[in-house]
Order: C-alpha cells, then sequence, then structure tokens
C-alpha cells in the first residue's frame, strides 16, 4: 500500500462521527471610520501612512523621503520618473537592488493594518519582499474593517500567489528587542489615495 | 523516568541555577503573554473566534480524510505536486528526491517545526545538502547546534551576549559586539546572500484550503517568502492536520493566531500560495507522522487543533522557568507534552508531569485544547502503560492503602506529626526534596479528628459551641 | 440544612485550625454541620500522578462517609475539584454523580448557596489573595486573566466585608504557585522558583499575609515564607473570615 492510501485509510478509520461546521455569519466588523481606524492600527506596527490626493503627491513623497538616486520601482506607470514600472517576466533576483517598491493594494484591512496584495498588484511576488523599502497605494473605499469582510470580497481569487502584509518586515528573535527590516523591508508606507481630500499630512 | 536521558526535572534544575537568566526568560515570556491579554481585549468577539475556530478544528478533524482528497485535488489541479509521508524518514527521502533530480545541494528553509521533528536537516547535511535556517531564531540556534527552545521564538532562552559570542565565532562580527539591531542587520545582510544564491527553498505550512488547493505560510520576518519567490524549486512540509475547509474559515484563524502568538493585530506576512511561479515547481509533502494514530485517541485528539502560536508556552509557569529545553522535544511547553508521548511514550513519559495542571494553558489557547485535561489523561495512560518511574508506582501504592483506611491514616498521620515535633531532622533533611529550599509545615499536637473527637459526642452529634483546643495553633494573628 | 464537613487529610493533620475556623464559620450562619469521622483523602494525590485507577477504595470510602447530607463543603478548592470531576462508583455510578453535585469549597457555599452578606469579621491587615488554580480555573470561584470575560471574585466579595483589611493588588493577580501535588517534590527546582516568585510578588506589594482557599498552596508558599525567614504568613481564608473582633 502507497504511504498516501495508508494514511488515508488510518485517517478514515480514526476519524470521529462528522461535527457541524459553526456559523460564521455573526461575526463581521464595523463599518464606520475605516480610514482613520486602519491609519492608527497601521501606524501602531510600525508603518507609516499618508493621507494623499493623487499620484502626483505620492511621487512627491516619495523622493523627499528615500533616496531617489536608488532605484524605484512601480506596477502604476503614472506614479513617472524616477519610478520604473517593472516587468512581470525578468529574472526576479534582478529586483535585489531595489530601494523603493510602489504597489497598490487590492483591499486593506482596518482591524489589523494589513493589505492584501494579489500577485498581479506586486508585479513579481518578490517585489514586497525584496525592496528595502515597500510602499503601497491604497483607495480609500478598498478598506474593510475585518479579514471576514476580506476574505468575502477575496471569494476564490484569480491568484497564484497573494499575501497580506501588515507593516515592515521584522523580528524580535534577539532578547525580544523589535528590530524593523528583519529581511524584507525596513519601512513600509501607505499612501491612502483620498480624491476629496484636500491637504497632505501624516495621518 | 529517563534512565538514559535526562528528564525534565533535572534539566530544569540546570537551567533554574543561573536565576538571573530565569528571570529575564520568565519576564520576557510574560510580557508576551500581556501583550497577548491586551490583543485579545481589543477584540470584544474574542471568546466566540476562540469557539468558532475551535469548533472548525473539530469539524476537520472529523471529515479529514474527505478534506485530505479535496486538498490535494485542489492543490494539484493549480500545478502543486502533492507527496505523502507516513513519517520522518519518508519526508527526508521525498525532499532529497526532489533536490537530487535537480542537482542541488544547497537549500533555504524557513520555520517548520515539522521538518525539525523529521530531522530533516541532518539528514539532508549527511547527504552533501546544505540547509541554512532563515528564521533568525532558527538560524542563530542552527549556528549554536541546538534544537528550538520554542515554536515561535526559537532563542528565547539566549541572552543578547551569548547571540553576539556565536557571531563573533562563526560569522567573524567584532567580538562583544551584542546589540540587537546591529546584530540583525548583520545577519540580514549574511541571508540576503544566501536568499540569492539558494535554488530550493522549503517552507512549512501554518494552514491550507481545502476548497482551494491553496496553503498560507505566516512570518514576521519575511524569510518564507524571500526563500520561495527566488527560487527554482519550492518545497513545502505540511502535518495532515493543518487543513481548513474553506479559505473564509481564514478569517477565523488569522485574527486569532498573531494575536495569541505575540499580541500582534495580524503577522507582518500571511502568504497564500496556491501556484508555481511561471517556470518555478512547486512540491507540498503531506506528512502523518504519528497524527492519524493521535487522531484515534479520543481523548488526546484534540491536540491536532494546535495551529502553534506558542500562547500555551509564554503563560505556563512551569515552561517560564524551566527553559524549552528542558522538554528535550521538538515542541516543548504544554503543547509539547501531549503531543510528544504520542510519538514515543516511554522517551517523553516524563512530560505530561512537568505541570501543576494549573489550567492557564488551556485557556489561552486560540483552539481551546484542554491542553491541561490531556496532560492529567496522559499521566493515567503512561502508568498503565509501566512508564511511570518505578519508586513511584510503590509509593503511590503505599498511599492507596493509607488512605483506603481510616485507621491506617489516623495511625500514621499522628506518626508523622510526632515525627515532625520531635525529630524534625528525619524529614528535615537533604533527602526530602521538600525541604531543600522549604520549611515542613509545624506539626500540631492535635489533629482535627483528635479534637473533634474531644469536643463532640460520639456519632457525630453537635455540641453546641466548640472551642478552638489551646492545643491548636491560634487562629487570632499577634 | 445538614452540612457534612470534608477535612482533607493534609488539613486534618497540618492544619486543623484552618478546619476549626470552617466548622465555626459554618455554624455561626446558622447550618448544621456534622464531621464524619473516618476520613482519609479524596484521592487526588494519586490521581494527578497518574494513579487514578488505585482511586477507587478512597471513592469508596468518600461515598459511604458523605452519604445523605444536604450539602459536603471543604476548605480546599483542589479537593473539592478532584471530588467533582473524579468521584465514580463502580457499584451505583448515580450515588456518586448525586453526592459530586452537592461537594462546594467553602467560599462558593457561602456565596452561592448562604448568599452571606455579613461576616462580622475583623481583621486589621494587609492581605494578598493567593489564587488557588483549582478554585479558579476549576471551580471559576474568580475571573481568570487569560478570559476576555467580566471581572467577578467570590473570595474577594467575601474578603471584602471583612472590618479592616485591605487587600493589596499583585503584579500577577493568578499565577500557580508551583505546588501541584506530587509536582512539588518531582519537580522540586520548578515548584520552589515558582513559589518564591508568588511570595516575592506579594512582599514587594506589601502584603502582611497570603491568603488562599487551598492551604496546599499555602503549606507550599509558607514553607518558602519560614526558610527566608520573611514575616509574612500564610493564613487560609477560613481562618480571615472567622477571625472576630
Amino acid at each position: 500500500m502507497s504511504a498516501r492510501d495508508s494514511i488515508l485509510a488510518a485517517v478514515l478509520r480514526n476519524q470521529p462521527a462528522l461535527s457541524p461546521l459553526p456559523d460564521l455569519s455573526p461575526f463581521r466588523g464595523e463599518d464606520r471610520d475605516l480610514i482613520a481606524r486602519y491609519a492608527e492600527i497601521f501606524a501602531g506596527i510600525g508603518g507609516q501612512v499618508f493621507r494623499v490626493r493623487d499620484l502626483t503627491e505620492i511621487n512627491a513623497l516619495a523622493r523627499s523621503r528615500f533616496d531617489a538616486d536608488r532605484r524605484f520601482v512601480t506596477t502604476l506607470p503614472e506614479l513617472g520618473e524616477p519610478f520604473e514600472t517593472l516587468s512581470a517576466t525578468v529574472d526576479p533576483h534582478s529586483f535585489n537592488d531595489v530601494e523603493l517598491a510602489v504597489i497598490e493594494a487590492e483591499l486593506a484591512v482596518a482591524e489589523n493594518g494589513a493589505v492584501w496584495l494579489p500577485e498581479h498588484r506586486m508585479g513579481q511576488r518578490i517585489v514586497p519582499y525584496i525592496c528595502q523599502h515597500l510602499g503601497v497605494v491604497v483607495r480609500a473605499e478598498v478598506i474593510v474593517p475585518t479579514l471576514h469582510e476580506a476574505y468575502a470580497r477575496i471569494g476564490a481569487g484569480q491568484y497564484g500567489f497573494g499575501a497580506f502584509i501588515g507593516g515592515p518586515s521584522k523580528t524580535a528573535d534577539i532578547e525580544q528587542a523589535l528590530v524593523l527590516g528583519a529581511h524584507g523591508p525596513i519601512t513600509m508606507t501607505v499612501f491612502i489615495l483620498e480624491p476629496t481630500t484636500v491637504p497632505t499630512e501624516p495621518a | 523516568m529517563g534512565n538514559e536521558t535526562k528528564d525534565h526535572a533535572a534539566l530544569a534544575e540546570a537551567f533554574i541555577r543561573d536565576e538571573e537568566r530565569v528571570d529575564w526568560h520568565d519576564g520576557a515570556l510574560w510580557w508576551i503573554r500581556q501583550k497577548r491579554d491586551i490583543a485579545s481585549r481589543q477584540i470584544p468577539e474574542w471568546e466566540a473566534l476562540r469557539e468558532a475556530a475551535s469548533r472548525i478544528k473539530s469539524h476537520v478533524l472529523s471529515n479529514l480524510h474527505d478534506y485530505l482528497l479535496e486538498f490535494e485535488a485542489n492543490a494539484t489541479r493549480n500545478g502543486i505536486r502533492v507527496h505523502w509521508a507516513a513519517d520522518a524518514a519518508e519526508h527526508n527521502a521525498i525532499v532529497y528526491s526532489i533536490l537530487k533530480e535537480k542537482g542541488i545541494r544547497q537549500m533555504v528553509k524557513s520555520k517548520s517545526m515539522l521538518t525539525e521533528e523529521c530531522h530533516l536537516n541532518e539528514y539532508l547535511i549527511e547527504r552533501g545538502v546544505d540547509v541554512i535556517n532563515s528564521d533568525l531564531g532558527e538560524y542563530i540556534q542552527q549556528l549554536d547546534n541546538e534544537p528550538p527552545s520554542h515554536i515561535v521564538l526559537p532563542c528565547i532562552h539566549k541572552r543578547k551576549e551569548e547571540i553576539g559570542e556565536i557571531f563573533h565565532e562563526h560569522l567573524g562580527t567584532e567580538k562583544g559586539v551584542s546589540d540587537p539591531t546591529t546584530l540583525t542587520r548583520f545577519a540580514r545582510r549574511h541571508l540576503r546572500d544566501v536568499f540569492i544564491t539558494r535554488r530550493a527553498a522549503l517552507t512549512g505550512v501554518n494552514f491550507a484550503v481545502a476548497e482551494t488547493g491553496e496553503y498560507i505560510v505566516c512570518t514576521n520576518e519575511g524569510n518564507a517568502d524571500m526563500g520561495a519567490h527566488l527560487s527554482e524549486v519550492q518545497i513545502a512540509s505540511m502535518g495532515i492536520e493543518k487543513i481548513v475547509p474553506k479559505k473564509a474559515h481564514m478569517g477565523i484563524f488569522l485574527r486569532l493566531l498573531a494575536r495569541s502568538a505575540t499580541g500582534q493585530p495580524i503577522t507582518i506576512y500571511s502568504s497564500h500560495f496556491k501556484k508555481p511561479r511561471e517556470g518555478q515547481e512547486m512540491h507540498l509533502i503531506l506528512v502523518d507522522m504519528g497524527r492519524s494514530r493521535q487522531l484515534g485517541r479520543p481523548e488526546f485528539r484534540d491536540s491536532l487543533k494546535c495551529i502553534k502560536c506558542g500562547a500555551c508556552m509564554n503563560t505556563c509557569p512551569v515552561y517560564r522557568k524551566s527553559g524549552g529545553l528542558s522538554y528535550h522535544n521538538t515542541i516543548s511547553g504544554p503543547i509539547g507534552a501531549i503531543l510528544a508521548p504520542n510519538l514515543d511514550m516511554k522517551k517523553h513519559a516524563d512530560l505530561p508531569f512537568a505541570s501543576t495542571l494549573c489550567g492557564s494553558c488551556s485557556n489561552v489557547c486560540p483552539v481551546k485544547i484542554n491542553i491541561h485535561d490531556q496532560l492529567y489523561q496522559w499521566r493515567q495512560v503512561i502508568v498503565k502503560e509501566g512508564y511511570a518511574a518505578h519508586t513511584k508506582v510503590l509509593g503511590m501504592k503505599a498511599m492507596a492503602w493509607t488512605f483506603s483506611s481510616p485507621g491506617s491514616f489516623s495511625t500514621l498521620g499522628k506518626a508523622g506529626r510526632w515525627v515532625l515535633n520531635n525529630i524534625p531532622v528525619a524529614v528535615n533533611n537533604r533527602f526530602n526534596p521538600w525541604f531543600r529550599q522549604r520549611d515542613m509545615p509545624e506539626g500540631p499536637k492535635e489533629s482535627f479528628s483528635e479534637w473533634y473527637a474531644r469536643n463532640h459526642r460520639p456519632g457525630g452529634a453537635v455540641d453546641p459551641a466548640p472551642k478552638a483546643s489551646s492545643d491548636l495553633q491560634s487562629i487570632q494573628p499577634e | 440544612m445538614t452540612v457534612g464537613l470534608f477535612i482533607p487529610c493534609y488539613v486534618n493533620q497540618f492544619y486543623p485550625q484552618a478546619a476549626v475556623a470552617t466548622l465555626q464559620l459554618l455554624r455561626k450562619t446558622g447550618v448544621e454541620v456534622v464531621y464524619p469521622t473516618g476520613q482519609t483523602c479524596c484521592g487526588q494525590p494519586m490521581a494527578n500522578s497518574g494513579f487514578e485507577h488505585l482511586t477507587q477504595e478512597c471513592n469508596d470510602l468518600f461515598l459511604k462517609n458523605f452519604q445523605g447530607f444536604d450539602y459536603i463543603v471543604a476548605p480546599s478548592a483542589s479537593c473539592v475539584l478532584h471530588v467533582k470531576q473524579h468521584l465514580h462508583s463502580t457499584d451505583d455510578p448515580a450515588r456518586a454523580d448525586d453526592l459530586r453535585s452537592r461537594v462546594y469549597e467553602l467560599v462558593e457555599f457561602l456565596t452561592d448557596v448562604l448568599e452571606v452578606d455579613d461576616l462580622k469579621a475583623r481583621f486589621p491587615h494587609r492581605v494578598g489573595i493567593h489564587q488557588s488554580c483549582h478554585g479558579l480555573r476549576g471551580l471559576y470561584l474568580a475571573q481568570m486573566s487569560e478570559l476576555h470575560a467580566a471581572p467577578f471574585s467570590k473570595p474577594l466579595r467575601l474578603l471584602s466585608k471583612v472590618d479592616g483589611l485591605e487587600l493589596v493588588p499583585l503584579d500577577r493577580p493568578d499565577e500557580c504557585c508551583g505546588f501541584g501535588g506530587t509536582f512539588c517534590v518531582a519537580e522540586e527546582a520548578v515548584s520552589v522558583k515558582m513559589g518564591k516568585d508568588r511570595v516575592n510578588d506579594h512582599i514587594r506589594n506589601g502584603a502582611e499575609y497570603i491568603t488562599s482557599v487551598d492551604l496546599s498552596c499555602l503549606m507550599h508558599l509558607e514553607g518558602i515564607l519560614h526558610r527566608k525567614k520573611s514575616a509574612v504568613k500564610a493564613i487560609h481564608i477560613s481562618e480571615i473570615l472567622n477571625a472576630s473582633l
């Protein structure tokens, strides 16, 4: 008997009588103050948040806050110079020198500060991990209260890979001292895009 | 217990000798427990989430056969090559054959308790394959040739100065450097080179969704992704119990996991792997390794619900004072103590006894495993199977005889109190483990039953106003 | 109402003053209390060591001793929990079921059954409560810190009625003391370290007395206090609730 068949046979023999799944319908978040709640949580996990009107503002913020002499890549061609629109087909290792990557989230979750990035939003899977600094554009209307609403919107999903990313890469393995930038980005900045908002200011 | 190797009590005693380290270790883990408390209290429906998670897991265990088939079919459709391994030997052989076929001799591995249990690293290194653990804590443990002491915080038992020394010895950092940020930055640069040059990457699996055939890997460092997305061969090793029925269930589990583990609202990275990258091979190994056997033990089945958050370790006072390595098992702490006897009852016979049964573990567990009840049940099984220490068996038989008869009990009790009062050295000596660091209770002249007999008429009838005998210690302070 | 007084073996032998206080306290409330002689042990030390199969004779003796009472009350959460969870009878299972439902720890009996409101007790001292794990997480005498649930505390409810008593807040209000039955000798090093840390929490926060619903915890903590020649004393909650002006 193959390992597969013997494992499945043992599982079938030993599993108990069927028990029901719980009703998940009571689990839902509150649909209020989503932008403010998101911004507060994300800042609390070591991220930076800016509320902006358009991509021009993001471009300016990127130039002022990061080393524009280094490589900036994006999936959003409208961001313009000095961003290079990243290629979905080149060798992923070639992104090792990326200073800043700016990509757009499909969803953001107010309760935990994470953004949902299916593969096509990343450009390539490695991009949000390999860059030194990660910027994510979040349109205000894609912020949902909790993961329950997020998974409801994601559905089956047409991605080959997707991730919730909630902050800069971090570790506390040495004496529980928090260090941002373990292997992935040292910083993560979220630009909440609100076309109706007037001033540009840190949230 | 454990005649060949040191048991938990002996290893714990050695750990406790360095009291400053114990106090630090205890405080660091208690701080994480407090962060978990704060995070959980921000979710009004926290207890309902735990209940839902527990019931989803119960359901999965009751229908695991079909869910495994559903997951296999969907994963295969997604282009993932699914393998099955009954035990560690089969698992390791599968990994090696995948690498060998590609002529790969170097692999990077993110955190996976399963591969630790399988001793995969040792197996591959013997066959000329170099493996590097990429989680910082596991990397440090690998450099120091020690297993992880905690499933979430692998080197929590080490002080930064010791880690600085390990880095100096193995990586050539300057002697005396122990600043966590400096050491982490150094490891970042070093491991970046590793990620860039490895053709194969292995990850663990936190959850696998039957409905979609995808699996989810949660990390804070991003190390699993750095390895996986740069590799041409990606391997995931998962225990068969990691299945969840539908992706919607992930909302429940991801709301609980990181809050329970470290008090974070979510791990930084919750990566959903569904299909291989263009030109990449993606393998997934479903490993049994005792899990189907545990499924057949009704009183221990629920241990398979574990989502490996480590909350039971952080809250366990025995774990905090004794250190993870004292459990001499890949998975330490309360959850390790109920999983390990299933794998090797003789070797791990001491672990279910390494607990006061205080019950804190069961009440922080995000999937509501009745850990302390299972510790109690394992004690019964271990004794019945004959793995309890011989001396303990004799002592317990004597105790059972004493307590089964009021006559023998009162005689022995009286004798015991007489000894305490008249020849205290008989009990207050170094061979009595109670007395080593604690005084014995003062032996009162009269037991309660003797006092009661003196103050009450025979047959249990009540005297109107019994007074405490002058022989008794005063109940009034000062 | 007749209460059968269940005095655990080690309380009988080492802490008769707590048993006396329990008896007097119950009588003060007007209930009839009978102490069935011939009690030994509930069997917990054996059961927790993996020898539950040797406890049938203890169970039979317990069933014999406590037949016919309206309630069975003990000054020990740990022993009560053991009886509630593990008292069985091979001959007469229904009798064991009935008896298990009548067993109460002293504090829960006072608060839940007698609904005692006025104790007329005075104890003008700073007191730290040691939450016995079996009382807390087994009998739910108070809300545990692990759960996200409304706070309550039966021991606190009673102690707050004691004149002059000042409750001392603790850094870790419900951590285990490390007694754990045979654990206290089988894992001596861990047990003592846990006990030392608990004792230091009370001392650091200014307690003069450490009280608890379990004398087993207190025996362990007292042993540590004595050894370090601390002025802090361990005292069972019955003795405080029974202390008069």
